[in-house]
């Protein structure tokens, strides 16, 4: 049962499968294309598992030209293309349908170059996210976005979705950090984006393609930036009575310039999950808790920590715990990392990602309460406050249809409200299917014909993710 | 840049800049955007038939301390902003540079010019360009429809970034009229290391070890023998709260010994120093030179320097080298031989300053390959269909 709808399948694509499983094959390696049933059930959905449906086949390329070569393919054949890396989409933005093949990058996965005097490095795709930063933590560097899912999800969907992260607060999100890529496009053309210099040339055709949800072309290759890491990095735990007590101590914060790392929110609920799983030495006695990271030498790490107390104090802080080693540090983080797949032994759920401002943080907390409240739901709240990108926890049971529909409902109410008070449907997750359809609530029919025509300017048949982003509804008057 | 043949316009709301490109689409007339016109010299000359100046859509929107977030009109005076910023201790992290210098121009740069032509300086190593801290825009395209796009909030992940494409378009896919930035807390000190005396190899290998050491740098810049003292000179800037400053400032010293790091400047020498390196300054007299701006890999930058040859002059190195500035005769024949000349190294090149006859004849900007130029012209096309806003800024004929 699915409430978000699908396009309808193209069925003269599907008639043609025999057909274009045989264009396909020569264009691969042996074993790189997937057209059993069984197989493929490892391709029908991602991270947004309440929707599945099985693709035509699944290519997993080796090689840049071998992309080129199905993309060709697929543009004169008329075959719709779904791109994954592995799958981690909260957005469904990798699921496909069965007019699609899905490319997917898995086999993609080399880091090419690591260059430190020139602080790059040159990757594949596929390659994991944690695979760059532990391939150059040795040599004291870093690659600084990183997802709660770093240890699966790709560079390329880290691309595609425009990733963040707990750090984005001092490092920014994956389009700060991305120098160049190499894109196929549906035309089959292999295009250099950028490179190891700052700021690519012409008009930000890099920007566009960080975020655009795999619907203007496939990344192969990424040019990301290194950055040395600090001397040392310190997690302290600031637990506190009330939620508008955290939110306004956040802000504070921010607001006499400081600029700690990370701040991560957590509520009771949230921290109950996560305790109980990670055991991460997290206060149970508090309504809402901070994770503050500050980077530094151990002074720099100290004067910056005695500003940051001195204002937690200000506003009634209840419990301040710092890490006092480097176990207890990754402790703290593993435990905020685990907070999806910890609440997920729980419950299903749904995860939104909408933005606020921060200084509507304390007003947006007390708003999803109620509006979950209303559907008879309950959320729990893990988020990075200092960029105001929130994540309630929709808790539900997939298997009753009927709180399905009412957890999905919560949620849009949550991403308009997310809008309303000035900040944006996704933060990090992208828009995928599942925030598609409100689309409508952020833009007018302006501005997405707008982004529309753009993307046309790569895909003007809608071969390229067609279910995602852009409303089903009003996409032929762009 | 003001020719007296040519129809003004001045809209005083952005329904009445809709209108205006509307009208001129509708008697097919080209628009010509300008700010205050202090980098009108920057891209291909103007070839419109109307010009339309911003300077009325002026103002500060919001502005919001807590959230680091300002969001002004187009035509606001880059002044306006920074004055208003600085009186709660923040900054554009992006440090624009100032065109006047280097072009000799008057007026106020607006604060859409410095995003239209995605304008940073020398804290772009650690704190991103203009496009990284540009949050949101409202524009008026080639169809005369407003358009937004982005928002306030530093992660937005929805639909399609066209906030991006816009900031270094220099104006070719629309009219801004309002933008939206982040900003950073204005560092409590900072501390400028100087090395006398390195050769261009050497003073890349010093930038090189500053900028891979853990004391984040936020300046690293190479000034040759012929600007400002009779020895060559290499900075390392470091900011921040006053005690990390010192702390990294002395271990920075120790790191750099090999190279004969010794001392720091002044705080006011600082910012006087980095201002200079910001807006070329070296690089404004002899005005009848013309200037180029490369980036490129730093580890890169003196070979390339070197394969110049005596093609270039009065070269210097921001970005730990990845940012090469140089002058050379305003011809077409040196021009064509420096693109060649680059072409081995990769990045990309922009010929800052010419006659106008020369800029009309080359390539300002880096060219493009052929599947790139197509996508630009689609991308041009989606935005403004008849070529009506800035046309041939950046490309001939798009």
């Amino acid at each position: 049962m699915s409430h978000i709808a699908f396009p309808p399948v193209d069925i003269s694509i599907v008639a043609r499968r025999r057909e274009i499983l045989s264009g396909l094959a020569p264009l691969l390696s042996t074993g790189a294309l997937i057209s059993d049933t069984i197989e493929m059930r490892a391709f029908e959905t991602d991270a947004l598992t309440a929707y599945r449906r099985l693709p035509l086949a699944v290519v997993l390329p080796g090689t840049t030209q071998e992309v080129a070569a199905v993309m060709r393919y697929c543009r004169d054949a008329g075959v719709n293309v779904v791109p994954r890396g592995a799958g981690t989409s909260l957005a469904g933005g990798a699921i496909p349908q069965e007019d699609a093949i899905v490319l997917g990058l898995s086999k993609m996965s080399r880091i090419l170059e690591v260059n430190y005097a020139d602080r790059y490095a040159l990757v594949e795709a596929g390659v994991t996210n944690l695979a760059i930063s532990e391939a150059v933590m040795a040599d004291g560097f870093f690659y600084a976005p990183d997802p709660s899912s770093q240890l699966a999800c790709t560079i390329g969907g880290n691309i595609g979705m425009n990733s963040g992260g707990a750090h984005c607060l001092k490092y920014g999100v994956t389009t700060n950090n991305i120098l160049g890529v190499t894109l196929v496009t549906l035309d089959g053309d292999i295009i250099e984006l950028g490179g190891p210099h700052l700021d690519a040339g012409g008009i930000d055709l890099l920007g566009l393609m960080v975020g655009s949800e795999g619907q203007l072309g496939v990344v192969t290759e990424a040019t990301v930036r290194l950055l040395r890491a600090a001397e040392g990095a310190r997690p302290v735990l600031f637990g506190f009575d009330s939620a508008e007590e955290a939110g306004q101590c956040v802000a504070d914060i921010i607001g006499a310039g400081l600029l700690p790392v990370a701040m991560e929110y957590m509520d009771k609920l949230a921290i109950e999950i996560v305790e109980g799983f990670a055991h991460a030495g997290y206060p149970l006695n508090v309504e809402a808790m901070l994770i503050i990271e500050v980077e530094g030498s151990d002074a720099e790490i100290n004067a910056q920590l005695k500003r940051i107390n001195a204002i937690a104090k200000a506003h009634n802080v209840k419990v301040m715990r710092e890490s006092m080693s480097a176990m207890e540090s990754a402790l703290i983080w593993k435990g905020r990392k685990s907070a999806f797949g910890a609440t997920g032994r729980i419950a299903d759920y749904i995860c939104m990602d909408g933005t606020v401002p921060t200084s509507r943080l304390p007003e947006a907390l007390r708003r999803t309460g109620e509006i979950c409240a209303k559907y008879g739901l309950r959320a729990a709240n893990v988020f990075h406050a200092g960029d105001g990108n929130m994540h309630p926890l929709i808790l539900y049971n997939v298997n009753d249809d009927a709180e399905q529909a009412k957890a999905e409902a919560a949620g849009n109410d949550i991403l308009r409200m997310c809008v309303e008070l000035g900040g944006c449907l996704t933060g990090e997750h992208g828009v995928g299917i599942e925030k598609r359809d409100l689309m409508g609530h952020q833009f007018n029919p302006a501005d997405l014909a707008q982004q529309m025509r753009v993307r046309a300017v790569f895909d003007p048949g809608w071969r390229l993710n067609p279910a995602k982003v852009f409303p089903l509804a009003g996409r032929e008057a762009a | 840049m003001n020719e007296p043949n040519i129809e003004a316009l001045r809209p005083t709301s952005e329904d009445q800049a809709a209108e205006l490109v509307r009208d001129a689409r509708a008697r097919g007339k080209r628009i010509d955007i300008v700010g205050a016109g202090t980098r009108s010299g920057l891209g291909r000359p103007h070839q419109g038939d109307l010009q339309l100046t911003t300077s009325a859509l002026q103002g500060i929107a919001f502005y919001e301390p807590a959230e680091m977030v300002i969001c002004a009109g187009a035509g606001t005076p880059l002044s306006a902003i920074e004055a208003t910023i600085d009186q709660r201790g923040q900054m554009l992290p992006f440090e624009p540079m100032d065109h006047r210098m280097l072009y000799a121009s008057g007026g106020e740069p607006t604060i859409g010019g410095v995003v239209a032509g995605n304008i940073s300086g020398p804290r772009r190593i650690s704190a991103g360009a203009a496009r990284d801290s540009l949050l949101g825009i409202r524009l008026v395209n080639g169809a005369g429809e407003i358009i937004k796009n982005g928002g306030r909030v530093m992660k937005n992940v929805t639909g399609l970034d066209l906030v991006k494409l816009n900031c270094g378009a220099h104006g070719t896919l629309g009219l801004l009229t309002q933008v939206t930035l982040r900003l950073l807390p204005r560092p409590e000190h900072e501390a400028t290391i100087v090395i006398r005396r390195l050769n261009d190899a050497s003073a890349i290998a010093a930038m090189t070890q500053a900028l891979g050491s853990p004391f984040f740098v936020s300046g690293a810049a190479h000034l040759g023998a012929d600007m400002g003292r009779e020895f060559p000179r290499t900075f390392l800037r470091l900011e921040g709260l006053r005690d990390s400053v010192d702390y990294r400032t002395q271990k920075l010293i120790d790191l750099l010994a090999p190279f004969g790091a010794k001392h720091a400047l002044e705080p006011g020498d600082s910012a006087r120093l980095w201002r200079a390196i910001r807006d070329a300054e070296f690089l404004a007299e002899p005005r009848e030179r013309a200037v180029w701006r490369v980036s490129l890999a730093p580890s890169r930058g003196a070979q390339f320097i070197a394969r110049l040859g005596n093609l270039a002059s009065k070269h210097f190195y921001d970005w730990g080298g990845g940012l090469v500035w140089f002058m050379s005769a305003p011809d077409v024949a040196t021009a064509t031989a420096i693109r060649a000349a680059l072409a081995p190294f990769g990045g990309h090149a922009t010929l800052m300053r010419a006659p106008d006859p020369l800029r009309g004849a080359v390539d300002v900007f880096q060219p493009l390959s052929a599947p790139l130029m197509r996508i630009t012209r689609g991308v041009k096309k989606s935005f403004d269909p008849d070529g009506v806003i800035n046309p041939g800024r950046m490309y001939r004929d798009v």
